[in-house]
C-alpha cells in the first residue's frame, strides 16, 4: 500500500466478524479498508475449523433457545443479549444463504443451516466484502491505534512481506482481532495474541470476563486439531488399559484430573454404525490427523492432551457498552473473540455454536454503528494532528514467561491463590524487565508487540482471577471450590501498567434491567 | 506443521505464499515456494485446500517437524487428501452443498 491512506471505517482483523463488520460498514457507502495479520480467509479460529452455529428459525425458538443457554451461564448472561446475538446472526445466516453461500439440504430435503464449513464459509465471504467495495491489505498486522482530540482515528502497522510501516487514517475503527490463546499450538490460533485488548486499553478502554480464560480442548497426540464434536463417543482409558471413570464431569474436566496421574488415552468406540463415513465426509478434518498418523481410532487406542483455548473458547475481552459494539472510546469498536462474551455465556465456553452467532451479530452491529459514528461526527478527524498511542514492545523471550505460566494445567485450567499470585509476579517481571528500547522495524516490530499482548492478556486474567475468591463456570479455584453468590457479576479491568478491577454491585441480570 | 513443497508437482503460483494466514512461505523467483518460518505454521491445513496442484503435505504433528518423505507421501496417496475429502478441487471450494454434519449433530442430541 501507499505509506499513508485515509478512509472512513477501519476494520482490523480477518475473520468472520471482521467481515460482516466490513459488509455492514460499506453497504452505508462509505469508503472501508480492512487490514489483517494474515489472510482474510484463512484467518483466525474459525477458518480451519468447521462450526456449529447457533440458531434456531423461529421468534419463539430463539427466545426458548437462549434462555436454555443463560440458564447454563451461572448467572452472568442475560436473556436479551443472548437473544438479540440469536435474531441478529438469524438474519445474516438468511443473508448468507440469499447469496447463494451453499448451505446443504438435510434427509428431508429441507435447507440446513446450522453448520457452517468454515474454509468454504471464509472464502465465500472474503468474495461478499470484495464485492462490497472494501479495500483489503492482507499481511498488514495493525500494531498501534491513532487517536486526534480523543478519538480513535486511524491505525499503524507493518506489512509483512515489504517489512514497511503503515498508517491509516480513518473516522472510525472496528477492533476484530480475535481473542488470545497464549502462545498454545491449537488450529488457527497462530495469530491470536490478543493484540486488540492491547490497542483497546491502551486507548482506555476496559476489559470483562477475563478470568474466564481458561477453557481446554481435548487433542489426540500432539496435533492442533482440538474439535471436541467427536469425543461424545470416546472413552478414556489409563496406559495400563483401565477405563476412566466418567463421573458426569465435563470432558475437559476427566481428562484434566486424569493426567494429573499420567499418560491418557481415548479411543472412539460408541461412534453410532453408519456415523463414521458421515464423519469422514462431513468433518474430514477430525479424522485427518489420524489417517495421516496411521491410526484407526475407532479400534486403536492414541494419546490425548489438553490445549490452551485463552480467550477463544474463553469468554473475556472487550466490554462493550450494549450491544452496539461502542467500546466507551470514542471512534473505537469491537466485535467477535476481541469482544467480551461474557453477557451472551456466562462463565462457561461459547465455543462453537454461539461463538458463531456472535461473530455474525456482533461483527454487524460494529460496522453498523462505526458507520453511524462517522455520519454523526463527521470525518474532521482524519486529518487532525493526531498521536500513536501504545509504544509497549516486550522482548520476544516474554512468549515463553507467558506460556509458560498460562498454559499448564495446574496454573490456569486450576488455580489457586498461591499459583496465581507467583504467575502475576513473573508476568509483572516480564512486562517490566523486558521492555525493548531498541526502536523496531518490521516483523520485529510485529513479534515484540505479540509479546506485549500475550503478556498483558495474561496479567489482565490472572489478575481478574485473583479477585474472583470462587470457583464459576471455567474459573476453577482449588482454594475456593464452591461457587459464592456474592460474585455472581462481572469483574471489569482496564490499564496497562498499574491495573484497576471494578466488580459490578448488581447481578448482571438486574444491572440490564436499570 | 506444513513439511513438504513438492517442487515436482508445483507450478510457482504463489498462491500457499498469499493465502498463509501465520506467512511461513517466502516465493521464489522461478521455483517452488521455500518453508521459510515453519515454527510458525499453525498445522491448520488450508494451504492444502488453495494449493491448485496438490504440491503441499502438512503433518498432523504440531510441536514440531518430524521427518517426512515426499517419496513417501506420494505413495501413500496423501499429497491433496484433505482436499479431496472436503470436495475442493483445484483450489477451489466445493463439497459444502453435500456436506452430512447434519446426521452427525442429531446422532449427538440423541
Amino acid at each position: 500500500m501507499a505509506a499513508d491512506l485515509v478512509t472512513d471505517v477501519l476494520i482490523i482483523g480477518g475473520g468472520p466478524a471482521a467481515s460482516w463488520a466490513a459488509i455492514e460498514a460499506a453497504k452505508t457507502g462509505i469508503r472501508v479498508t480492512l487490514v489483517d495479520k494474515g489472510y482474510l480467509g484463512t484467518s483466525g479460529a474459525a477458518a480451519p475449523s468447521g462450526l456449529g452455529t447457533w440458531w434456531a428459525p423461529t421468534r419463539e425458538g430463539r427466545r426458548a433457545s437462549a434462555e436454555r443457554r443463560v440458564a447454563r451461564s451461572f448467572g452472568l448472561a442475560n436473556v436479551p443479549s443472548a437473544l438479540r446475538t440469536l435474531d441478529e446472526a438469524h438474519n445474516g445466516l438468511e443473508q448468507l444463504s440469499a447469496w447463494g453461500y451453499p448451505f446443504p439440504n438435510d434427509d428431508r430435503g429441507e435447507r440446513y443451516i446450522p453448520n457452517l464449513r468454515t474454509a468454504d464459509y471464509m472464502q465465500f465471504m472474503r468474495g461478499r466484502v470484495r464485492a462490497a467495495g472494501v479495500r483489503i491489505y492482507d499481511h498488514h498486522p495493525a500494531l498501534e491505534l491513532i487517536v486526534a482530540d480523543g478519538v480513535v482515528s486511524g491505525a499503524s502497522g507493518v506489512a509483512r512481506h515489504s517489512e514497511e510501516a503503515w498508517q491509516i487514517r480513518a473516522a472510525a475503527v472496528v477492533l476484530a482481532t480475535g481473542g488470545c490463546v497464549f502462545g498454545e499450538r491449537v488450529q488457527g490460533a497462530s495469530g491470536l495474541t490478543g493484540d486488540g485488548y492491547l490497542m483497546a486499553a491502551e486507548a482506555g478502554a476496559t476489559l470483562s470476563g477475563m478470568e474466564f480464560s481458561a477453557q481446554y480442548g481435548i487433542v489426540s497426540f500432539t496435533s492442533a486439531s482440538n474439535k471436541g464434536l467427536i469425543y461424545t463417543w470416546a472413552t478414556f482409558m489409563r496406559e495400563d488399559g483401565t477405563p476412566i471413570e466418567d463421573r458426569g464431569e465435563d470432558r475437559q474436566v476427566l481428562v484434566a484430573h486424569a493426567l494429573a496421574g499420567g499418560p491418557v488415552y481415548a479411543r472412539f468406540d460408541n461412534v453410532p454404525p453408519g456415523l463414521q463415513d458421515d464423519l469422514r465426509s462431513g468433518q474430514p478434518n477430525i479424522l485427518l490427523p489420524f489417517d495421516r498418523a496411521g491410526i484407526n481410532p475407532f479400534e486403536e487406542r492414541f494419546p490425548v492432551m489438553l490445549r490452551c483455548e485463552g480467550t477463544v473458547r474463553g469468554v473475556g475481552g472487550i466490554r462493550l457498552a450494549g450491544d452496539t459494539g461502542a467500546t466507551g472510546v470514542p471512534g473505537l469498536f469491537a466485535a467477535g473473540d476481541a469482544a467480551s462474551r461474557e453477557r451472551l455465556t456466562g462463565a462457561i465456553s461459547g465455543g462453537g455454536g454461539p461463538n458463531s452467532a456472535w461473530a455474525i451479530a456482533s461483527g454487524a452491529w460494529a460496522g453498523r454503528s462505526a458507520a453511524a459514528f462517522v455520519a454523526r461526527v463527521g470525518r474532521h478527524h482524519q486529518t487532525r494532528t493526531a498521536r500513536v498511542l501504545g509504544g509497549v514492545r516486550l522482548r520476544p523471550p516474554a512468549i515463553d514467561v507467558v506460556k509458560d505460566e498460562m498454559l499448564p494445567i495446574n496454573r490456569n485450567f486450576f488455580r489457586t491463590e498461591r499459583t496465581l499470585t507467583q504467575s502475576l509476579a513473573t508476568l509483572g517481571d516480564a512486562w517490566t524487565t523486558l521492555r525493548s528500547t531498541a526502536p523496531l522495524k518490521g516483523v520485529a516490530a510485529l513479534r515484540s508487540r505479540e509479546a506485549a499482548a500475550m503478556t498483558a492478556t495474561a496479567r489482565w486474567s490472572y489478575t481478574a482471577a485473583l479477585h474472583r475468591v470462587e470457583s464459576r463456570g471455567m474459573h476453577r479455584r482449588l482454594d475456593a471450590p464452591a461457587t459464592d453468590p456474592a460474585f455472581a457479576s462481572s469483574i471489569a479491568i482496564s490499564g496497562i501498567d498499574t491495573m484497576h478491577i471494578v466488580r459490578d454491585r448488581a447481578p448482571a441480570a438486574e444491572q440490564l434491567a436499570s | 506443521m506444513i513439511e513438504i513443497v513438492s517442487a515436482a508437482r508445483c507450478i510457482g503460483c504463489n498462491i500457499c505464499v498469499k493465502v498463509c494466514p501465520a506467512d511461513v512461505f517466502d516465493p521464489v523467483t522461478d521455483g517452488a515456494p521455500v518453508i521459510a518460518r515453519q515454527d510458525d505454521c499453525q498445522t491448520c491445513f488450508l494451504c492444502e485446500l488453495y494449493c491448485p496442484v496438490d504440491a503441499l503435505f502438512v503433518d498432523a504433528q504440531a510441536e514440531h517437524s518430524i521427518a517426512v518423505r515426499e517419496g513417501d507421501v506420494e505413495a501413500a496417496g496423501l499429497f491433496g487428501s484433505y482436499a479431496r475429502a472436503m470436495g475442493w478441487n483445484r483450489g477451489k471450494p466445493g463439497g459444502a452443498e453435500r456436506d452430512p454434519t447434519f446426521r452427525i449433530r442429531a446422532a449427538m442430541q440423541s
